[in-house]
């Protein structure tokens, strides 16, 4: 097996391509950096000189809106210089190749790519091809990995929770196109998390699922019982309705959380989703609103962890 | 041409001889002891075996000359040793008129090399649709009928087919994949793609369709040659055919018997095979099905690829690997493993392929064709681009140290490679 590609050789972190395979210490060295950069974004002049003079490349070779917004402001509330490309509408369609791609903006010197890009994978592949100053950032990748946002959701779970050696995390719908599941899973048994549960029907959960290291339940209140967290996944339009699932209502009826089945989970459990949300398929709106929701933090939590990500592999 | 061979390890799985000696090649053929050779080949330390039988080498021609040639890839399988392959119809356009295999064959023997055995189209187009003319094509020299790697999504036609073909005698390979299980997936549907968040191939994608094939060998008593099994469950239902003297035989690609879905790591594109790589277990079942024979022999499965189209993201990579000149090094990495006799391992990619083509060679014995390999067992290469005569540098096994490096090889008595 090859070496890991997002480490350099003193196994600091020179991309960021995946939570899986990271040291627990590189994890908290992003979220206690995320915390360090968190008072920022409350002051009046959000901005810290961290990259001055250095240019940040979003390429986004599938549509968002709301992450690649949160990478850029945090891009610029490093004082990076921030370069959006939306590619799933140009070169892509025009039929260069994703390699060509990155080299002609590596040419007009880049510093950092942030990557989205519907085959998994793919930011690993760029990440080979790039030069040695050159930094990936992964956006999310197919159905692989979105480890931002995995740590966007670790650091929600360490501000309301503290410890996380103690705690029950109960992940809910579908596993298996998800890349926030995925890439959570692995930041919670890093971070000594003694239970991560997996809650959807068969359709969709992953084969061998447990070798994550999760129990799976397909029971959603048996699922929710006991749990700190619960954190609800998106489910694609295209996916309520076919051979995975007979209807979005049907989902609802099974693994929508409403303020019913959340009264499995303990008391103080905080409830988090990755968004966007669909209300009344993954979620109640008196759930979504009400006093267990986390849903808005996690969004102001992700510009400060980006930050941290950033920041950090432009250092190394 | 009149050829002494002198000193070498003969080994020939036909008769199991394995012993030095020296052989004598006269008139494209091999012959009784005589004196006043042309040449004299001394292969002290060597072995001499029949030249390899390989039933699943992709030339690229007729439509991907950007990927390979007819001359590079027998080249490939010269310098491999392989002195006759079988080429899958999924060429572009598809093997699927007498026409297009009658220039193939033209192409072949004008380059005098290894001898090619075209495999004609089942289907027009690989359609899976209508019937090929297999008479006309028979005529024009293919070998079997197959749908190379391409579906064939209709059971009924498939019954068609095999009936057709049964009347005739005609062969039929093909790979057993059921194709709606199969769809969009492109690694095994295990703990790595899993993790990878790859879309996945279920094992059962092979033994479903298999089982169908099956059954219809025996409702049709068609010959059927199954193509590349990956999965030990597939070994499972041959080896219970074959107990039932169903007219079956089977292959295993060399990358299977040496890697698994592991070796995939971070989205190594020349893992990206068909079939795709399974489970540890499924490795360890096939190569020792080979060992026992319930899988009758290996093939390289070659497919060269061009740079453009392994460099990109896994699923989007073009699947396949180049395989000729790995045949013989990853045979006898496996024959080694399992503590085989040499010539219980050069069987595999010799005399057990060549039955299946129906070819009078791969026997070392006075009338044979002299089609020969004489290798070093001993010699140590490490696999880089440049060691490759194929235009498809692409095979994960890059930077392996391998055994087993081929010093000459005779084509009906000729010697068409040295080294």
């Amino acid at each position: 097996m090859q070496r890991n590609p997002q480490l350099n050789a003193n196994g600091e972190l020179q991309h960021l391509l995946s939570i899986e395979g990271l040291p627990r210490e590189i994890l908290l060295q992003i979220l206690d950096t995320a915390e360090s950069f968190a008072g920022v974004t409350e002051r009046e002049v959000k901005k810290v000189p961290l990259l001055r003079g250095k240019s940040v490349f979003n390429l986004f070779f599938e549509p968002s809106t709301r992450t690649r917004t949160t990478f850029e402001i945090a891009a610029k509330r490093l004082s990076a210089d921030v370069i959006n490309l939306n590619i799933a509408v140009s070169s892509a369609t025009k039929g260069e190749s994703l390699l060509d791609t990155v080299a002609n903006l590596s040419a007009m010197q880049a510093d950092i790519f942030v990557v989205r890009h519907a085959s998994s994978g793919a930011p690993f592949l760029i990440a080979r091809h790039v030069k040695p100053h050159e930094h990936v950032v992964n956006a999310g990748d197919g159905r692989h990995a979105h480890p931002t946002q995995g740590l966007l959701d670790l650091y929600t779970i360490r501000h309301y929770k503290k410890d996380f050696t103690r705690l029950v995390v109960g992940i809910v719908g579908d596993v298996l196109h998800s890349r926030v599941a995925r890439s959570l899973i692995h930041g919670l048994t890093t971070l000594g998390v003694p239970e991560v549960r997996v809650i959807g029907p068969q359709t969709l959960m992953p084969l061998g699922v447990e070798g994550l290291g999760v129990r799976v339940f397909n029971d959603m209140r048996a699922g929710l019982k006991d749990c700190d967290v619960v954190v609800m996944l998106r489910l694609q339009n295209e996916r309520m309705r076919g051979a995975l699932l007979p209807s979005a209502q049907e989902f609802f009826k099974h693994y929508g959380l409403t303020e019913d089945k959340l009264a499995a989970a303990r008391n103080d459990a905080i409830v988090m989703h990755p968004g966007p949300m669909n209300r009344g398929v993954e979620i109640d709106s008196t759930v979504a609103d009400g006093p267990h929701s986390v849903i808005l933090p996690q969004v102001t939590f992700g510009i400060a962890v980006r930050m941290a990500v950033m920041s950090i592999v432009a250092g190394n | 041409m009149r050829i002494q061979i002198r000193n070498a390890r003969v080994v020939d799985p036909a008769s199991g001889r394995d012993g030095v000696g020296d052989v004598y090649v006269a008139d494209g053929r091999i012959a009784e002891e005589f004196g006043k050779p042309d040449r004299v080949i001394d292969a002290k330390g060597l072995v001499l075996a029949p030249g390899f039988v390989d039933l699943a080498a992709r030339l690229r021609e007729p439509g991907f000359e950007y990927k390979a040639t007819l001359e590079s890839e027998l080249d490939a399988a010269l310098a491999g040793g392989v002195t006759s392959l079988a080429c899958p119809p999924d060429t572009d356009p598809p093997l699927d008129e007498p026409g297009l295999v009658d220039m193939l064959r033209r192409r072949a023997r004008a380059l005098s090399r290894a001898r090619v055995h075209p495999i004609g189209a089942l289907t027009l187009k690989l359609e899976g649709q209508a019937l090929t003319e297999m008479g006309q094509l028979t005529d024009a020299g293919c070998v079997a009928f197959s749908q190379g790697n391409a579906a064939m999504p209709d059971s009924q036609v498939l019954w068609r087919a095999l009936q057709y073909a049964s009347t005739f005698g005609y062969k039929v390979w093909l790979r057993a994949e059921d194709p709606a299980l199969a769809r969009g997936g492109v690694a095994h549907d295990g703990e790595m793609a899993t993790r990878l968040g790859l879309p996945g191939i279920p094992p059962f994608a092979e033994t479903i369709a298999l089982g169908t094939l099956i059954e219809l060998v025996r409702a049709t008593g068609a010959r059927v040659h199954v193509c590349r099994l990956s999965s030990a469950g597939a070994v499972e239902l041959v080896r219970k055919a074959k107990a039932e003297k169903l007219p079956l035989t089977c292959d295993v690609a060399i990358h299977h018997l040496h890697l698994s879905e592991m070796d995939l790591g971070y989205f190594d594109s020349q893992c990206r095979l068909e079939p795709p790589l399974r489970s540890q277990r499924d490795r360890d079942a096939l190569a020792r099905a080979a060992a026992e024979g319930v899988v009758d022999c290996l093939v390289s499965d070659h497919t060269p690829v061009d740079e453009d189209g392994k460099h990109l993201p896994f699923a989007e990579a073009e699947p396949g690997a180049t395989g000729l000149e790995l045949l013989l090094p990853l045979a006898l990495k496996w024959g080694e493993a399992h503590e085989l006799p040499l010539a219980a391992t050069l069987a595999r990619i010799s005399t057990e392929p060549a039955k299946i083509l129906g070819l009078d060679a791969a026997r070392v014995a006075p009338g044979a064709p002299a089609d020969l390999a004489i290798f070093d067992p001993r010699a140590a290469f490490r696999v880089a681009p440049q060691t490759l005569k194929s235009q498809g540098k692409n095979t994960p096994f890059l930077g392996y140290e391998l055994f087993g490096r081929v010093r000459y090889t005779l084509v009906a008595g000729n010697v068409v490679y040295e080294a």
